[in-house]
């Protein structure tokens, strides 16, 4: 049995060579933020909050990634939650007030969490339509639905924030069960969900086919404009989830939460191994990018250290990642090129 | 008479590859010559090494008009310099520039020049333009315009500054009937004037049509130099290869009465009329015709990427309509595209992942979620029915070689346990060699019961691998024969002809 | 004949159409407000768009190279904070430093871009995304968020300079302003760079065909900087024209419009894939945008809208083009049917 299970350990990290540093990383980061501050680092209530902080972003990665398998991109995650954000805010403040509690208040609830994901799934079909049956590039799509969704949210608040909402609605976003907050459980469940369906379910595997060659694919008989089609509607609706964790969370809809969270999506799922161009990509590479960042953040922020540094921070690291592929490439297609013949 | 080119002694090794072995080679001034070659024969190795690429081993002895070179400082500038000049299958030229700044570009790259001086560059194009005696919008676009045209313009490039050698890579692969005549017209106009050409084409019919001496290559050896009045197909290919490939019709006892297939009426708007044939089981027909004639296009509507406006598809009996490609998988048709690299394969993605993406449906186990054991047997059986050789299954498909990869093709259309099964110019880019063993796999799955569709334009391939050959021209069919009442040169007369 | 075939050029140009477009709205505008269509609201319009005007000159030329640069906000409000700063701070400025100084900044950055792009052999997008933010957090961080004001009165009085002197009805002076002027010489500078110079030609080549380009024995390297660079020194003037417009500078005020100056641009028809789009498209992107968005406040629109038609005209804009695009493939993949 021992046995088994180190040929599996060893199988995985030769299949995955490229993930194969990460966990390694995460250990790193891990002893080096609390080398530098152990007292607060190593504090249950700093990964309290960490396990709260990283749902949201997680569940925008996985949204970002899922078209970056493709070969896609979608820059209007970030509007698409504010605006379902908005509209099941708008609901819970017009039925209820912030004490009300009861059996009508967790059904009404209930109908502004349907209605949130319903719009997140309308606005991800929109970008699906434009790239999957108009055709236009998904960078262009998304770029107009990112401008759209974003002046609808402004228009419908005027710019101001929507906020007080009942207890009920805010266990989601700060609750916990046994321990571990919900926002966490939700994430958790929809990471593992995820990498099911792109391992085990047809779709999944067509969508890295996709992203490696739109065409052959079409060719291997795959409905592509279908899979594409289902893939923005996924990553609208990873949006919408993640919208209702914001909303709970901050107790508050607006239409401009989460801007710079655009480059953090990228970086994660770049760093945990997606490839930008499309075809690669796990779930459990991302998973552990998302973790060594959170680390990174939230040591930072124990530090003292301002936010500002912290988004510098992350551009460095993601220039140093595109710096280090290159290398490993090099010294590949090295290896390679030693043994060709004209 | 001086040679232009004398090459002797001429080497490269590669880490434990001869990629060439002490060959010699020569070019006379003016004259029009062929390389002929499989893949991995030394002939773009070759290439290389006369338009200064890579250098050669040592010992080598170049001679360009009687003049040595010193091959330890030859540089591909220096070749052109010499009047060398290389034109790839991709044309290196920029499709969002016109056709007349296309054929003064170099112009642009002279050094000290650091204005653009538009007269200049319009009197160039049109100067050149003239002489060759072409006739070509100037102000053009070049990626609006046909891969012949763009083939001129590049010609008409090559000619700015002095040429003396133009060698070109498998120019004709893309090219019509006609544009084959015009482009060979421009190379005896080129001959007129003194310019040498060489060509690497593996198409027989236009070697023996303008070459004036061939050469042979084969595993980086220099088999011989011939004049083309010598040669024939089978005699080529024994030169080529080594090996004497038999050529035998196919069994007609294996096509069963059963008939799998009946189109009838099948048209598109520009892309063909009034489409009937049969298939039967076991049969392998044959669609023949000149390039642009709408046989892909015919392929692709069976297949549901390019629906038919009207007509009827009937299999087994049945009618059926087909729409879109998961319609066609439904029926059973399969679709082996023609260009492998970019249309069949996804290249940058395993051997098992491509063998199965036509069959994800059928991988499901009882809670609809792919079975791995069910996959790894589907892949393990792809690899071994069709003999793929790889070091695992893991590996991506372009690490394969070529007749490797066509396997792949068809492993993953044979998964799909098809009815019909319709192949795009199945051997077009691949060695002899390979060729006859596709052929005969292709002979295989017909004698499984399998109606097999193949479109070729090599009329040699059709009339031995076919029961039936369908000839197309201009979106209509024009002719159905039995490939045992028909000769080589009455196909020709018809496809070419009419 | 000559001219029936200019003509026929000219109408498949996607220019014509967009110039129909505007030409549209305009005349729709002007009939609910007769204010649009005045030279006064007009020359308004070019002095508040000459800041996106010249980036999206530099943008277009990015992308003609094949590339693509989304780092330009944060370039040039590093370059502005820097001469703000020593505008107030230090009055022996003049106007010469005034200049030179963003200028500098703004190629220095942009020659970062280039270096990364070309050296880790990376997407562009992915190294300016990254550097958008590397800029930016650094800018934050020393800067401490301060805004800054109070600058010398010859910058104040600056951005009051026109040319063509004019009194409106009420008496109001206007004019074509002088900040206008300066986005006028860096359109035809670029329109002479990218016609006229060898090097404009081989911008346009590499983004046709990068591998045709290597071989042709272009400098990629020099090229790719050169482009960057000049992006770099455009939001560095970008940057000056913003400051003189405002006459505050906070480190947050340019940023988040980087996605609005590439709509502006891709809306003139440049590719995103390089190697097409012209100057005068750009030009017409940038008043498409600048007419809606005038447009919208002169017909008492609530400027919340603006986004969502932004947004609505870009979509619609690349469905067209992509729906056109279809159709050419599929004229030219067609069959000489025998009938």
């Amino acid at each position: 049995m021992w046995k088994s299970e180190k040929y599996k350990i060893k199988n995985w990290f030769r299949n995955n060579r490229e993930l194969a540093t990460l966990p390694f990383v995460l250990v790193v980061v891990f002893a080096l933020m609390s080398g530098l501050a152990p007292s607060r680092f190593l504090k249950g209530s700093n990964f309290q909050s960490m396990a709260i902080q990283l749902p949201e972003v997680g569940l925008f990665a996985l949204a970002m990634m899922i078209t970056l398998l493709t070969g896609g991109i979608n820059l209007s995650v970030i509007t698409t939650a504010n605006l379902s954000g908005i509209i099941g805010a708008l609901i819970l403040k017009t039925y209820c007030t912030p004490t009300d509690t009861g059996t009508i208040t967790v059904l009404i609830m209930v109908l502004a969490i349907v209605a949130s994901l319903a719009v997140s799934l309308v606005l991800g079909l929109i970008n699906g339509f434009l790239i999957a049956h108009v055709g236009v590039s998904a960078i262009l799509a998304t770029l107009g639905t990112m401008t759209l969704y974003d002046g609808l949210g402004i228009a419908i608040t005027k710019g101001y924030v929507i906020s007080d909402f009942p207890k009920c609605f805010l266990y989601i976003g700060t609750g916990t069960v046994l321990g571990v907050p919900v926002a966490l459980l939700v994430f958790i469940v929809s990471a593992y969900l995820m990498s099911l369906i792109l391992a085990r379910k047809p779709f999944g595997l067509s969508t890295y086919m996709i992203g490696s060659n739109e065409r052959a694919t079409e060719f291997s008989g795959v409905n592509v404009k279908g899979v594409l089609m289902k893939t923005y509607l996924l990553s609208g609706f990873l949006s919408g989830i993640a919208s209702i964790i914001m909303t709970s969370r901050f107790n508050s809809a607006n239409a401009g939460y989460g801007s710079s969270y655009l480059l953090v999506t990228v970086l994660i799922a770049v760093l945990g191994g997606v490839d930008p161009f499309g075809g690669f990509g796990k779930v459990s590479g991302l998973v552990m990018a998302l973790v060594i960042l959170q680390f990174i953040s939230s040591g930072l922020n124990l530090l003292g250290v301002t936010a500002f540094v912290t988004i510098s921070l992350w551009g460095t690291i993601l220039i140093m990642v595109m710096g280090l592929n290159n290398y490993l490439e090099k010294r590949r297609f090295r290896t390679i090129k030693k043994g060709f013949s004209g | 008479m001086e040679k232009f080119l004398k090459m002797k002694n001429i080497s490269k090794l590669y880490t434990g590859v001869r990629a060439l072995d002490d060959v010699s080679f020569s070019l006379d001034y003016g004259e029009i010559h062929c390389l002929v070659g499989e893949n991995g024969s030394g002939k773009s190795t070759l290439i290389k090494i006369i338009s200064g690429v890579i250098p050669p081993e040592e010992g080598a002895e170049i001679e360009i008009e009687g003049r040595p070179l010193d091959i330890s400082h030859f540089t591909s500038k220096d070749s052109i310099n010499n009047g060398v000049h290389v034109i790839y299958q991709d044309l290196s030229l920029f499709p969002n520039l016109t056709v007349r700044e296309n054929i003064s570009f170099n112009v642009h790259v002279e050094k000290g020049h650091k204005l653009v001086n538009w007269s200049n560059i319009n009197e160039i194009a049109r100067n050149v333009v003239k002489d060759i005696g072409i006739d070509l919008d100037l102000d053009r676009v070049l990626g609006t315009m046909s891969i012949a045209d763009q083939q001129l313009v590049a010609i008409c490039k090559a000619l700015i500054g002095e040429l003396k050698l133009l060698i070109m890579d498998e120019p004709t692969s893309s090219l019509t009937k006609n544009e084959v005549d015009s482009l060979f017209t421009v190379v005896k106009k080129l001959k007129k004037r003194g310019i040498t050409t060489m060509f690497v084409s593996h198409k027989l019919n236009e070697i023996l049509e303008i070459a004036e001496r061939v050469t042979v290559l084969r595993d980086g050896q220099c088999v011989g130099v011939y004049d083309p009045d010598d040669l024939s197909h089978e005699k080529l290919t024994f030169l080529m290869t080594g090996k004497k490939i038999e050529y035998t019709r196919p069994d007609e006892s294996v096509v069963k009465d059963n008939v799998l297939l009946q189109v009838k009426g099948f048209t598109k708007k520009g892309n063909f009329k009034n489409i009937d044939f049969d298939l039967r089981e076991g049969e392998i027909l044959g669609i023949t015709g000149l390039l642009g004639s709408g046989r892909t296009e015919l392929a692709l509507a069976l297949f549901g990427i390019n629906p038919a406006d009207r007509g009827e598809v009937v299999i087994n009996g049945k009618k059926v309509s087909i729409r879109s490609n998961g319609d066609a998988l439904r029926n059973g048709i399969g679709y082996v595209p023609e260009d492998r690299l970019e249309l069949g394969l996804v290249m940058p993605q395993s051997v098992g992942n491509n063998i199965t993406v036509t069959v994800l449906d059928n991988l499901l186990n009882s809670i609809n979620m792919i079975d791995k054991e069910k996959k790894r047997r589907a892949v393990e059986k792809g690899v071994a029915d069709l003999a793929i050789k790889i070091p695992s299954v893991n590996s991506a498909v372009m690490t394969l070689s070529g007749g490797n990869q066509q396997r792949v093709v068809l492993a993953k259309w044979i998964a799909t346990e098809p009815k019909i099964l319709i192949l795009d110019e199945p051997t077009v880019g691949i060695d002899v060699a390979a060729k006859s063993s596709i052929h005969e796999t292709i002979k295989q799955l017909a004698a499984r019961g399998i109606g097999i569709i193949i479109i070729s334009d090599e009329i040699h391939e059709v009339l031995y691998n076919c029961h039936r050959v369908l000839v197309m021209r201009r979106g209509r069919l024009v002719r159905d024969a039995k490939t045992r009442d028909i000769t080589e040169e009455q196909l020709f007369q018809i496809v070419n002809v009419g | 004949m000559e001219t029936k075939g200019f003509i026929n050029r000219l109408l498949k140009r996607n220019e014509i159409y967009l110039l129909f477009v505007i030409i549209g709205l305009s005349i729709m505008l002007s009939i609910v407000n007769p204010n649009f269509l005045t030279l006064e609201n007009l020359f308004d319009i070019l002095r508040s768009y000459s800041f996106m005007g010249i980036l999206a000159v530099g943008v277009l030329v990015v992308l003609l190279s094949g590339g693509i640069d989304i780092s330009f906000t944060a370039n040039a409000t590093v370059a502005q904070y820097v001469m703000a700063y020593l505008l107030v701070n230090h009055l022996k400025m003049n106007i010469f430093l005034a200049i030179l100084i963003p200028c500098v900044i703004g190629v220095a950055l942009g020659g970062i871009n280039a270096s990364l792009i070309y050296f880790l052999n990376a997407p562009p997008i992915i190294i300016t995304i990254s550097t958008l933010n590397v800029y930016f957090g650094v800018l934050q961080f020393v800067s401490g968020g301060k805004w800054l004001y109070n600058f010398p009165v010859w910058f104040r009085n600056f951005p009051k300079v026109s040319v063509i002197h004019l009194v409106n009805p009420e008496g109001i002076p206007y004019g074509l302003s002088i900040l206008t002027i300066i986005w006028i010489v860096i359109v035809v500078c670029t329109f002479f760079i990218l016609r006229y110079t060898t090097l404009g030609r081989k911008i346009y080549a590499m983004g046709g065909n990068t591998e045709a380009a290597k071989r042709s024995g272009l400098n990629v390297f020099q090229i790719q900087m050169f482009v960057y660079c000049f992006m770099g020194l455009l939001a560095g003037v970008a940057s000056i024209i913003q400051a003189l417009l405002a006459q505050t500078v906070a480190p947050n005020a340019i940023m988040g419009r980087e996605l609005e100056v590439i709509a502006a641009v891709v809306l003139g028809g440049a590719s995103l894939a390089g190697g097409s789009g012209s100057l005068v498209g750009t030009l017409l992107g940038v008043s498409l945008i600048a007419t809606i968005t005038n447009g919208l406040t002169l017909m008492r629109v609530s400027s919340y809208w603006q986004n969502v038609f932004i947004g609505l005209i870009i979509i619609i804009s690349v469905s067209i083009t992509a729906l056109q695009r279809k159709a050419v493939a599929r004229r030219v993949t067609a069959v000489d049917v025998e009938e």
